[in-house]
């Protein structure tokens, strides 16, 4: 699609605007002008296969990697240049791909320096409510988090960036490795969180489950946007069917 | 047996700051993948800032402390100006930067101080206190006790305190810590300071018994690194049971066999680790499950 069909901004109230990104690995251009919009409340999915970009975008938006062109406008401000520390403190965290635990720090620990630069005095009850929506975690708070198995890591993972009290999480790969059982008990606990209010940028390959719980959907091929609609409506696509969906 | 405490003692001592140096080594590897081979300017530096301080009028206590402040800000400079802008470069490479840096350490207190053998008064006078026929001085107790607080506090500080358990999880895993907004760069800092610090107090409380001078920090760095290297690079317990067992070995090599061979010995134990034991005593096992 060419960059002149794409109305200004699709979202007025837009939570997170990216605005033509690009993003290098040193001449290999990973990102070639990206435009995505989330709105407060949404759950959005960017569907992708290997190496369209998808984890190079999220690490971007997170600060891990330099952006070397276009905008990531947050609540009305341009956040491109901030440090990481800087993001998470306005409100976006990232559960990023390969869960990417501390193996060694025990289980609380992980969780708790989740929220290392929190001052508030919620941390304790938000402790309780991650433990209270992943009971396992609470079994095993005293134990290494790298004995733990790779669904518990993940939960382990997505606890920890909501111990960062996000407004918008940005989820790599929840599902990967996973066994079904574990891939839908994740997309639950991630449907659960939209519904309590948390802003959702979903990323993933396992498209069908992403794109089911989904509001809105991205396709994201070799560094650009191809396509972009409602969760059902990319579901129902033809040209999304045939490349991603297996059908 | 009295010979024996004795050079049990004298090895007590010395292992003590090995000891110290070694988890110099251990804090910066930990934080940032490198081997600092400035660890022992670090010790001379808290030794010399100290006598010259004291020299141009300080007494002694504001004399260390002020070295120990003076010696952490050199190690943050060191990170900032030769260890940061290397970023990204492989392992040897930095191993060079730390050498030419601890190079570049030595000429400058060689230019800014002398180049003469210093001391400084024993802390508790120099009556030697017996025990079962051996005996120890007060200042020997000064290293170990020093040492021993040094050990704790840190303890403390990376398994009790947020910013310590900040600094460990950057240690194990960078991205998931830039993540959850840890700031990096302070860890850095703060572990280049840290490592100094503690470097410099051990340099305070041996000169007493060891005398210093600018080249004081070649040997020390090599005998904590055999020390680091003995434990297992990379894990502070094995840096403090490697310390004091290159501290003793070298003791007992002194006193059995020759004091020629004494600076042998820490060596001898390198290539021994290296050829039997390469991950040291307490090497990492992984309990990471992928």
């Amino acid at each position: 699609m060419p960059d002149d069909m794409l109305p200004d901004a699709v979202l007025p109230d837009a939570m997170l605007k990216v605005e033509g990104l690009t993003s290098h690995y040193g001449r290999i251009q990973a990102l070639k002008g990206v435009d995505i919009e989330v709105a407060p409340g949404e759950l959005v999915a960017l569907v992708g296969g290997n190496g369209a970009g998808k984890t190079t975008l999220l690490r971007t938006l997170s600060g891990v990697q330099p952006a070397s062109g276009g905008r990531v406008v947050f609540e009305g401000q341009d956040i491109t240049q901030a440090k990481p520390h800087a993001r998470v403190k306005r409100g976006i965290a990232q559960v990023p791909e390969g869960r990417q635990v501390w193996g060694p720090l025990s289980v609380e620990d992980n969780l708790r320096l989740g929220a290392v630069l929190r001052r508030d005095r919620e941390i304790a009850q938000d402790l309780e409510r991650v433990y209270a929506m992943f009971p396992i975690l609470k079994e095993r708070r005293r134990q290494a988090a790298g004995t733990l198995s790779g669904g518990q890591q993940q939960m382990l993972a997505m606890g920890r960036a909501l111990l960062t009290k996000p407004r918008l999480l940005l989820l790599d790969e929840p599902s990967m490795g996973l066994a079904p059982i574990l891939v839908e008990q994740i997309l639950t606990s991630v449907a659960d969180l939209k519904r309590q209010g948390v802003t959702i940028f979903l990323v993933e390959q396992n498209a069908f489950a992403a794109l089911k719980i989904a509001d809105r959907g991205y396709v994201l091929e070799t560094g650009k946007v191809v396509l972009s609609d409602s969760g059902a409506a990319l579901l129902a696509n033809e040209r999304v069917k045939e490349a991603y969906l297996g059908v | 047996m009295e010979t024996f405490l004795q050079f049990l003692f004298s090895g007590l001592t010395v292992g003590a700051v090995y000891a110290i140096v070694a988890l110099g080594f251990t804090i910066i590897y930990n934080a940032s993948d490198v081997i600092n081979f400035a660890q022992g300017e670090f010790v001379m530096l808290g030794g010399m800032c100290t006598v010259f301080f004291s020299l141009w009028g300080l007494p002694l206590p504001v004399a260390a402390v002020a070295a120990v402040i003076v010696t952490s800000l050199i190690g943050v400079a060191l990170n900032k100006l030769a260890i940061e802008p290397a970023r990204g470069a492989n392992v040897v490479t930095l191993i060079i930067i730390t050498i030419g840096a601890s190079i570049f350490l030595r000429g400058l207190a060689q230019v800014v101080f002398d180049k003469q053998f210093h001391r400084l008064p024993s802390f508790s006078g120099d009556a030697p206190i017996d025990v079962l026929g051996a005996t120890l001085t007060p200042q020997s107790l000064w290293v170990m006790g020093g040492a021993a607080v040094i050990v704790v506090v840190l303890w403390y500080f990376f398994t009790r305190t947020t910013f310590g358990k900040s600094i460990l999880a950057t240690s194990h895993n960078r991205l998931a810590a830039r993540l959850v907004g840890i700031n990096v760069e302070l860890v850095l800092l703060t572990s280049f300071a840290l490592s100094a610090a503690i470097g410099a107090l051990a340099g305070i409380l041996v000169t007493p018994i060891t005398l210093t001078s600018f080249d004081a920090g070649t040997m020390l760095a090599l005998k904590g690194f055999a020390a680091a290297i003995l434990g297992g690079m990379g894990n502070p317990l094995g840096a403090v049971v490697g310390g004091l067992l290159v501290g003793i070995a070298e003791a007992m090599g002194a006193g059995y066999l020759s004091s020629e061979y004494k600076d042998a010995v820490a060596f001898v134990i390198i290539l021994g680790v290296l050829f039997v034991l390469p991950s040291g005593l307490f090497g990492r096992r992984g309990t990471e499950r992928v």
